[in-house]
């Protein structure tokens, strides 16, 4: 029977991912001096369950390279070995070692074995004291011995015919001890199995068998002696046996007498000695046939034509969640039966029914929705998990003292925000990290504790998820930030700017204050470039700093990219949808109310604050009768980055769930738009994008 | 056809496995560690456990020295997954009760035809 293995090779990867996930975590939560075996235990597991999955699905070089760490984590895990911090260090360092590896292979890519031949060095330097010595054949040069000698190590008769010389039979005395068939072995299988091999006649020796009062049908009480007449050879028959070898006594002679003449077979004499010289290679063998294709970096002719990763996009989903679906679906097959029973025969009477089936229906309908939704919402901690390595290893990197602290790793979000998040993360917290925090020397002297602390927290917020990154390090300058952007001529030089305009500086394009560049962060990627990505995500980002203290950068986000609630509104002819969450009042203003300022354009006057007037009706050039003075519409207050202002529309239409689809896609970007929907009636209301719309009424 | 509980903390080698048997016209039940093939064990007999030794929980050994410890799994063959390094297991192994052991890396085939041995 053949199976295609490559059927489970997602899983497989998904799986060594996740254990070296948990490797790695476990590695850096390990305290050294005070070892916990369960954690020595997890990452051994981990290793553990690669290097098996690896060999069954032919992927020799990761087994091999396993391999070795297991044997480390084998020591320690006895207590044979000391747990020391270059060890763990070495063993990090094999993680990534190990998750480039893969992620070549599940790319097709050729493996980097250079790479890998360094790290295996590190380890065995680790293992046996010295970089390797005997033991030091990179995994390539097995890949190359593996293919040729091969099958004759597989005990299998057929193959081992040739190799035979003079037996034709073997002689076995078979004396099971009373305990055989406790381990579920029994007699009559291992005689079913050695008669495959040859012409079996057995004789039962019954003197030993106690009476039958006594008799414990549980104990084997027979023994045998069987004659073989085969020209398989002892070891194959011995390894028919060798589960119960411990179980029997059991003794192999040449039957004395072969019934005919052989040929002698002069050639197939030498043929065992290549076996006997390659002991090493037998394990592996088993693995070559099956996959062939995974057995050695593609060539490059593959490797281009799949360019791109191959791997298919998955998500793990709580069985929970999946059976609150499954019940919501049976809601809906019900009323949707029961709309059915309601319009059979339909009278007007039944018209109550109906409705109250429909209400049924809409119910059912959002429930479902959101069930759906909350099958791509994932915890946050799938991006947090990887900071703490970072923060180890740049810590080290740069001799400061920093813990990080994960505040509300459980926090939910829709899947596509987790995997888009992780970038701007990352360049976030390298600067925290790297020009955030001090020195510990400096820290000292400033009268803070010599560990830095950097806190990264989510939770939500209204239909939205906050991620802030807090740090307790030096805080922003202002002077030194606004004369570094006059310098650069950013900003003019008589410009006020309020202390949240100068904490924005940061992310205008061309600034960095780092006075000199280092290699963790200020890699030519700005700040622009991370907030270009938020707010690609529909979020913003904002900071709060105090020299001295620290700073926090706080990032909103929506729950969802997919849809959103809404508020329509009427523009003329048009209708058009402003985000619910944007929207904190709506309210008709009378001609009192107005104000008109020099300059700035229209206000109103909303409880003492005079809030600007965007005028929907010219932002998007209806023509169609628009209200054309304030007094005559509605006002829409909204909320975006960080400012008040009134939105001008012609009235309220009504509040929905939409769909968000993308207008990139089908048109092209259009400013203050956000995206487009489709309505009840099948024609297409634009989103408006709040934020972009505020900073377009600016200029 | 007989019945078979296979048992495998990775997801991967735990599917390998059973995808195989059940091509192979078995009825396979999964269990992702030894309590949980305990518990599964209880509800139904199997007329054959594979396992594999490094587990979470419960590993493959104490699995099997439990399962033992019933009345309906006295005779029943268990099989242990091993990789080579475990050799010194495949002793505790059958000391807990063990039948027999496959070694790791192992093919379909290789799976199918040691099955062979324990089953009909």
């Amino acid at each position: 029977m053949s199976i295609d293995m490559s059927q489970f090779h997602q899983v497989f990867f998904e799986e060594c991912f996740e254990g070296l996930e948990a490797m790695e975590s476990g590695l850096l939560s390990l305290d050294i001096g005070d070892i916990d075996s369960e954690v020595i235990n997890t990452i051994f597991r981990a290793a553990h369950s690669i290097k098996g999955g690896s060999g069954t699905f032919g992927f020799t070089v990761v087994a091999e390279y396993t391999h070795i760490m297991e044997t480390l984590l084998d020591e320690m895990r006895d207590g044979r070995r000391q747990v020391t911090k270059p060890a763990v260090d070495v063993l990090l360092g094999s993680v990534d070692c190990l998750r480039e590896m893969l992620t070549s292979i599940q790319n097709e890519e050729e493996v980097n074995m250079a790479s890998a031949a360094k790290h295996q060095a590190a380890l065995e330097m680790e293992l046996h004291g010295t970089a390797g010595g005997s033991h030091a054949p990179a995994p390539a040069h097995h890949e190359a011995a593996a293919p040729t000698p091969v099958a004759v190590a597989a005990p299998e008769p057929e193959e081992e015919e040739d190799e035979i010389e003079e037996e034709q039979g073997w002689k076995i005395s078979f004396c099971p001890y009373l305990s055989l068939l406790r381990t579920g072995n029994d007699p009559v299988r291992l005689f079913r199995e050695i008669s495959e091999l040859g012409e079996l006649t057995s004789h039962a020796t019954i003197e030993d068998v106690v009476p039958f009062a006594e008799l414990d049908p549980e104990e084997c009480n027979i023994t045998w002696e069987l004659k073989l007449v085969t020209d398989a050879t002892e070891a194959a028959i011995k390894e028919i046996f060798s589960w119960v070898e411990d179980d029997c006594a059991i003794e192999f002679a040449p039957l004395a007498k072969p019934k005919k003449a052989k040929k002698p077979k002069a050639a197939a004499a030498p043929a065992p000695a290549p076996v006997a010289e390659a002991p090493k290679v037998e394990e592996h063998a088993p693995v070559a046939a099956p996959a062939p294709a995974a057995k050695k970096p593609p060539v490059e002719a593959d490797a281009s034509k799949n360019a791109a990763p191959k791997a298919s996009s998955s998500i793990r989903v709580d069985t929970d969640k999946i059976d609150t679906l499954i019940n919501m679906v049976g809601e809906v097959v019900i009323t949707q039966s029961m709309l059915g029973l309601v319009g059979e025969n339909f009278t007007m009477d039944k018209v109550g029914l109906l409705k109250r089936g429909l209400a049924q229906l809409e119910r059912h309908t959002r429930d479902l929705q959101q069930s759906v939704m909350n099958i791509r919402m994932l915890p946050i901690s799938f991006v947090f998990s990887r900071f703490p390595r970072l923060v180890h290893d740049i810590s080290t990197k740069l001799d400061k003292k920093i813990t990080l602290k994960l505040v509300g790793e459980n926090t939910e979000v829709d899947k596509a925000v987790v995997e888009l998040i992780n970038d701007p993360l990352v360049h976030l917290i390298r600067n925290s990290l790297d020009h955030g925090i001090e020195m510990p020397a400096d820290r000292i002297a400033a009268g803070k504790p010599e560990m830095g602390t950097i806190e990264l927290k989510a939770y939500h917020r209204g239909g939205h998820i906050v991620i802030e990154i807090v740090d307790d390090g030096r805080g922003l300058d202002k002077n030194k930030l606004l004369s570094k952007a006059i310098e650069k001529g950013l900003v003019e030089e008589t410009a006020i700017l309020s202390e949240k305009q100068i904490f924005e500086l940061i992310f205008m394009p061309g600034f960095s204050t780092a006075e000199q560049l280092t290699d963790i962060s200020g890699r030519g990627v700005g700040m622009d470039v991370v907030r270009r990505n938020i707010q690609s995500l529909g979020g913003n980002i904002d900071i709060i700093s105090e020299l001295g203290k620290g700073t926090t950068i706080a990032i909103h986000l929506p729950l969802t990219l997919a849809i959103l609630d809404g508020q329509s509104v009427a523009v003329g002819d048009e209708t058009y949808i402003v985000p619910l969450v944007s929207i904190i009042e709506s309210i008709n203003i009378t001609e009192k109310m107005l104000n008109k300022v020099a300059g700035k354009g229209e206000t109103f006057k909303l409880r003492n604050e005079y809030l600007p007037i965007i005028r929907m009706r010219e932002i998007f050039n209806v023509k169609s009768g628009a209200a054309t003075k304030p007094n005559e519409g509605v006002i829409v207050v909204v909320e975006g980055q960080g400012a008040l202002c009134g939105f001008l529309v012609d009235e309220l239409l009504g509040q929905q769930q939409v769909v968000i689809k993308s207008l990139e896609a089908n048109y092209r970007r259009v400013e203050g738009v956000s995206g487009a929907t489709i309505l009840g009636d099948g024609s297409v209301a634009l989103i408006l994008d709040v934020p972009g719309l505020v900073r377009l009424s600016v200029r | 056809m007989a019945s078979i509980l296979a048992v495998d903390d990775s997801a991967s080698m735990r599917k390998m496995v059973s995808f195989t048997l059940k091509t192979a016209g078995y009825d396979v039940e999964e269990a992702e560690d030894g309590v949980d093939a305990l518990e599964k064990a209880k509800k139904r007999t199997f007329d054959c456990i594979v396992t594999d030794v490094n587990m979470p929980n419960k590993d493959g050994i104490t699995l099997i020295r439990d399962l033992r410890q019933l009345p309906q799994y006295k005779h029943v063959p268990m099989l242990m997954l091993t990789t080579e390094s475990g050799m010194e297991k495949k002793q505790e192994g059958k000391a807990a009760g063990a039948t027999g052991w496959m070694v790791k890396p192992f093919n379909p085939d290789q799976l199918l035809k040691t099955l062979l041995k324990v089953l009909g």
